[in-house]
């Protein structure tokens, strides 16, 4: 291949990516614009960088507290699913009887059912906990965590059964006859093999839990607890004249996901791969 | 169980998911399928009246759940051809020796990490605002309009954001099925005079079927169940021209409180996605080439 015809191929890529993500690159110009400037040339760059909008899209979307309702929903969330799946999974692999069997294979069929077929029962279920056995199931974060651990279960437990399979039992005997009880080994030795899955569970799970619209839409009423996307709903309702206060509160709900993915890329890539092939 | 030691164990390490899941998964599963033979408002001190097999044989006059039906399989179809096509080509890029490649990788791979629901707020001020005032611009009025406000072109424009969200991703499997090709196989092929379609059609794709199947299901499954997109894009309209599955059971049990039939929906829209995952195992199981 010719230098020339090498160039001018990667410059062509690149270009082509580059209107790719033009919709982001809109949205970015546009949130620094007033509205007449919005309309003049849509392409253009921004005359000046007036955060304006920014400083108004935080207040009216009560950005930090969003964020850090997501933060919470997310990390907490994630941590159960990580502690109690790698424990369940290996447990069903090592103790290999029927009901193990029958456990896992209840796991795996459930994967097939999608949210919509649940969402009301399981609303309704969640509403009677509340009412005669007074836990705050609805409109709370604890509750939010703990169904997206039910949720989040079966893809989980599913991923960690399979490495397990694959790792040999000749150390966790040894550690055994060395004198370990079964948390001992599982957490000192089986759990650190676990790793590869347990990273790309976590990405998974952040991906899926930090977007996640229609569950939270269902559990969270109070304005206070709202996640992320909960609150860019309720935004884009009353202000969806008012395109450049909404581009500027859609660029800031872009930002953790760019600086996530920037940080993480390579784990994000592998995990992503590893999750869909299996 | 070896010993009541042993199974102590068992129960402490396996026991709190079983529990959690079991409360969140499988008793709203088979409440569910209770509810379907219902006839109920939602509201706790209306009556629930049983209606046997009502609620699935209305189905079949229901002519808003009709036209959704249709609506879903077009966009299915459609969105299914347009995501992988884009995302072999771009893992063929991807896999190639252009230097641009882990940059180009990065940039494809973008929109899947931001939510449905963001995506579509976003594509709503293209489709909108942005194409109204490129058109006014350039006068070429024909492409750039409201894509919104007309059914055929909000159902193409709810295509074109699934694709741009899901492209990245089905991207990253293909590569993953690319990279697994051993080289030796490419270079005998070269070797024995293969040109480039050549050993892409006979070689890399024969190879890749796995891929295929994967990458067609998955989409397939993802596009039929879409909901995030589809409300924030379009919120169904105009005239519920873009309301699909998902959106519609979400409608008739919430917005309509029609809780038994919208179930009963509901119990209809798993066994559809079952039966696409069914048969997807079952290829799969087939289909392997094996070297």
């Amino acid at each position: 291949m010719g230098n020339l015809k090498k160039i001018f191929l990667n410059g062509f890529f690149l270009i082509c990516c580059c209107f790719f993500l033009s919709p982001i690159y809109i949205i970015v110009v546009n949130s620094f614009k007033g509205r007449s400037e919005i309309y003049e040339n849509i392409l253009a760059l921004p005359g000046s960088l007036n955060f304006e909008y920014y400083v108004n899209a935080m207040k009216k979307m009560n950005f930090l507290n969003a964020v850090k309702n997501s933060l919470i929903v997310t990390l907490v969330s994630i941590l159960i699913i990580v502690v109690l799946a790698s424990m369940t999974a290996w447990m069903l692999v090592r103790a290999k009887n029927k009901f193990s069997n029958f456990i896992f294979s209840v796991f795996v069929a459930t994967m097939l059912i999608p949210f919509q077929t649940l969402m009301m029962p399981l609303m309704q279920e969640m509403g009677w906990i509340r009412d005669h056995i007074g836990l705050p199931m609805l409109d709370t974060l604890g509750g939010l965590i703990y169904m997206n651990v039910g949720f989040g279960a079966s893809m989980a437990v599913f991923l960690y059964h399979g490495f397990v399979n694959s790792i040999p039992i000749s150390l966790e005997e040894a550690a055994t006859i060395d004198g370990c009880n079964k948390f001992g080994v599982f957490w000192r030795i089986v759990f650190p093999m676990l790793k590869p899955v347990t990273v790309t569970v976590i990405i998974l799970d952040v991906i899926w839990i930090w977007n996640d619209y229609l569950l939270p839409s269902l559990v969270i009423t109070s304005k206070s607890l709202r996640t992320i996307p909960l609150s860019t709903f309720s935004f884009f309702g009353q202000f969806t004249i008012q395109w450049n206060m909404a581009m500027a509160g859609l660029t800031l709900t872009i930002i953790p996901v760019v600086i996530f993915y920037l940080c993480a890329q390579k784990y994000i890539i592998k995990g992503v791969a590893a999750g869909a092939v299996k | 169980m070896k010993s009541k030691k042993d199974l102590k164990w068992y129960i402490l390490f396996t026991a709190p998911l079983i529990f959690i899941f079991v409360t969140v998964v499988i008793i709203p599963f088979f409440i569910g399928i209770g509810y379907s033979f219902y006839d109920w408002d939602g509201m706790p001190l209306n009556p629930k009246t049983f209606v046997g097999i009502d609620n699935f044989i209305k189905l079949f006059s229901d002519s808003r759940f009709l036209n959704t039906s249709v609506h879903t399989v077009i966009f299915t179809l459609l969105a299914v051809v347009l995501i992988n096509l884009l995302g072999l080509i771009f893992a063929l890029i991807v896999t190639s020796k252009l230097k641009t490649r882990n940059i180009g990788r990065t940039m494809l791979f973008m929109p899947y990490l931001i939510g449905g629901l963001i995506l579509g707020y976003i594509w709503k001020f293209i489709f909108g605002d942005a194409f109204t005032a490129i058109g006014e611009a350039t006068g070429m009025t024909s492409i750039f309009f409201n894509w919104l406000l007309n059914p055929k072109s909000a159902l193409f424009a709810l295509v074109i954001v699934s694709t741009w969200q899901m492209a990245g991703y089905i991207m990253i499997i293909y590569i993953t099925g690319i990279q697994s090709i051993p080289e030796d196989v490419i270079e005998a092929a070269n070797v024995d005079g293969a040109g480039f379609w050549q050993a892409l059609f006979k070689i890399k794709f024969p190879l890749i079927m796995q891929s295929f199947t994967i990458c067609l299901f998955m989409t397939l499954s993802n596009c039929f169940k879409v909901f995030d997109v589809n409300l924030s894009l379009t919120g169904g309209g105009p005239n519920n021209a873009t309301e699909m599955f998902a959106m519609n059971i979400y409608n008739e049990i919430f917005a309509l409180n029609h809780y038994g039939y919208g179930q009963a929906k509901a119990i209809v829209f798993f066994i559809v996605v079952a039966a696409i995952a069914l048969v997807q195992v079952s290829i799969t199981k087939k289909k392997e080439v094996s070297m």
